[in-house]
C-alpha cells in the first residue's frame, strides 16, 4: 500500500516537474508577453498542483495537507490576478 | 548536495545579473528573485526564521520599496550621467574585490567548530517561557537589538515624511487611489485581506514556539493594508492623524517603558521579572507587530504628495 502511494506520489511530482519545464520553455521561447504569461500561469500551476498532490502523503497529519493545498490555492488566486494585470500593462506599452 | 550547489550557483548568477542589469526596474526584479533564492538557502541551512524574514522583508517589502523608488526616479529623469573614467572604474573594481576578499577571508578564518552561544541559549531558554530559541534571543537575550531595530523604523517613517513637499503637508500619504470597480486587483483586495490577516496572526502567535514572529507577521499585515489601499478600498488618514502616529510609535515606546521597568525592579534595562517573561514578551510582540506593520506600509506608500 505504502509502496503504491509512494509510486503515485513520485509520478505526480515528476509530472509536475514536466509541466514546470514546459512552462519555463514557453516563457523563454514564446514571442510576446501575453503568450509568455499564458505559458507561466497555466503550466506552472498545473505543475505546482501535481507537486502538492505528490507531497500530500508526506505532510504532517495535523494541518499539513490543508496548508499545502492552501499554498496552491493562494498561488492560483494571486497569479490569476497578477497575470491579467501584467497583460494589460504589456498591451498598453 | 546537488540541490545545494544548484541553489548556490543560482544565487551567484542572479546576484551577478542584478549588478550587471542596465535598467533599474530590471535590477530590482532580479534583486527580488535573488532574495527568494537566498531564502531557499536559509531553509537548506535550517534557519527557518531567517528564511521567512528574508522572503517577507528582504525580497517582498524591500522589493516593493525599491520598485517604488525605481518608478519615482524614472518619472524624474536625472541629467545624463557622466560615465566614470577608466581610473575610477578600476578603483571601484579593486575596492569591491577587496571587500569580497576580506569577507571570504573572514569566513574561512573562522575556527572549526565555529564559536557558538547556542548551548547557553538552550540552557537558559526555559526562563523566558519561549519554545523558539530565535524568539528567545530576539526578545530576551538580545532584546536591545530588537528594540533598536523597531525604533529605526519610526525614524525611517519620520525621515520619509520629511521629504514631503511643503504644499502637500499634511495630506494623506502617497497618491490617492481611485476605487476600482472590478478587475483582478479589486478581486484580490477583497479576497486576500481576511486570509492574510489570519495568516499574520498565526505567524505572530506561533513565533513563540516555532519559526515566525512579529517582523514576518507585520510584513504580511502591511501587504494586506497596501493591497486594500491600491484597490481604493481604504482611504489613508492624513499624516497629521493622531492615531496613525500613536500606532507607529506605540510598539517601541512600550518596549522602552518595559525596559525601564525592568531597570527599576530587576536592576537591568530590559530585564523581565521572573515568571512574567512570557506574557510581557507576547504583549510587546503584539504591540511591535502593529507598529512595524503600519511603519512598513507607510514607508512603501511614501510621503504625502497632495493635500487632502
Amino acid at each position: 500500500m505504502s509502496l503504491l502511494v509512494d509510486a503515485l506520489a513520485l509520478l505526480a511530482i515528476l509530472l509536475g516537474l514536466v509541466f514546470f519545464a514546459a512552462g519555463t520553455a514557453g516563457l523563454l521561447r514564446f514571442p510576446d508577453a501575453s503568450s509568455r504569461l499564458h505559458a507561466l500561469t497555466k503550466a506552472d500551476h498545473l505543475g505546482l498542483g501535481l507537486i502538492v498532490i505528490g507531497l500530500l502523503p508526506r505532510a504532517e497529519a495535523v494541518g499539513g495537507p490543508a496548508r499545502l493545498i492552501a499554498v496552491w490555492v493562494l498561488v492560483l488566486v494571486s497569479s490569476a490576478a497578477a497575470g491579467p494585470l501584467l497583460a494589460r500593462l504589456a498591451r498598453r506599452r | 548536495m546537488i540541490a545545494d550547489a544548484l541553489i548556490a550557483a543560482a544565487i551567484l548568477a542572479v546576484a551577478l545579473a542584478t549588478v550587471a542589469a542596465r535598467g533599474s526596474f530590471t535590477a530590482v526584479a532580479l534583486f527580488i528573485a535573488y532574495g527568494l533564492l537566498l531564502s531557499f538557502a536559509w531553509v537548506r541551512l535550517g534557519a527557518m526564521d531567517v528564511a521567512l524574514t528574508e522572503a517577507a522583508i528582504g525580497a517582498g517589502l524591500s522589493g516593493a520599496l525599491l520598485l517604488g523608488a525605481a518608478s519615482r526616479v524614472a518619472r524624474h529623469p536625472v541629467a545624463a550621467e557622466r560615465p566614470p573614467g577608466r581610473a575610477m572604474t578600476v578603483a571601484i573594481g579593486i575596492g569591491c574585490a577587496g571587500v569580497t576578499a576580506a569577507l571570504a577571508a573572514a569566513i574561512l578564518a573562522l575556527p572549526d567548530p565555529a564559536p557558538s552561544l547556542a548551548p547557553q541559549v538552550a540552557a537558559n531558554m526555559q526562563a523566558t517561557g519561549l519554545g523558539n530559541p530565535v524568539a528567545a534571543v530576539l526578545m530576551s537575550f538580545r532584546g536591545l537589538d530588537t528594540l533598536l531595530e523597531s525604533a529605526v523604523l519610526v525614524l525611517a517613517v519620520i525621515a520619509a515624511w520629511s521629504l514631503a513637499p511643503k504644499e502637500s503637508w499634511p495630506g494623506p500619504p502617497g497618491l490617492v487611489q481611485p476605487l476600482l470597480p472590478g478587475g483582478p486587483l479589486a478581486l484580490l483586495a477583497r479576497l486576500l485581506p481576511p486570509l492574510g490577516i489570519l495568516v499574520a496572526v498565526h505567524v505572530l502567535w506561533i513565533g513563540k514556539d516555532a519559526p515566525g514572529g512579529k517582523f514576518q507577521a507585520a510584513a504580511i499585515l502591511a501587504a494586506m493594508w497596501m493591497l486594500a489601499w491600491m484597490a481604493g478600498r481604504v482611504a489613508l488618514p492624513p499624516v497629521s492623524a493622531r492615531w496613525l502616529r500613536v500606532v507607529v510609535a506605540a510598539g517601541p515606546a512600550l518596549f522602552i517603558a518595559i525596559g525601564l521597568l525592568g531597570w527599576l525592579t530587576e536592576g537591568a534595562f530590559l530585564a523581565y521579572p521572573p515568571g512574567l517573561a512570557l506574557p510581557i514578551i507576547m504583549v510587546v510582540e503584539i504591540a511591535l507587530t502593529a507598529s512595524i506593520a503600519v511603519a512598513l506600509a507607510l514607508l512603501v506608500i511614501g510621503p504625502p504628495v497632495r493635500r487632502a
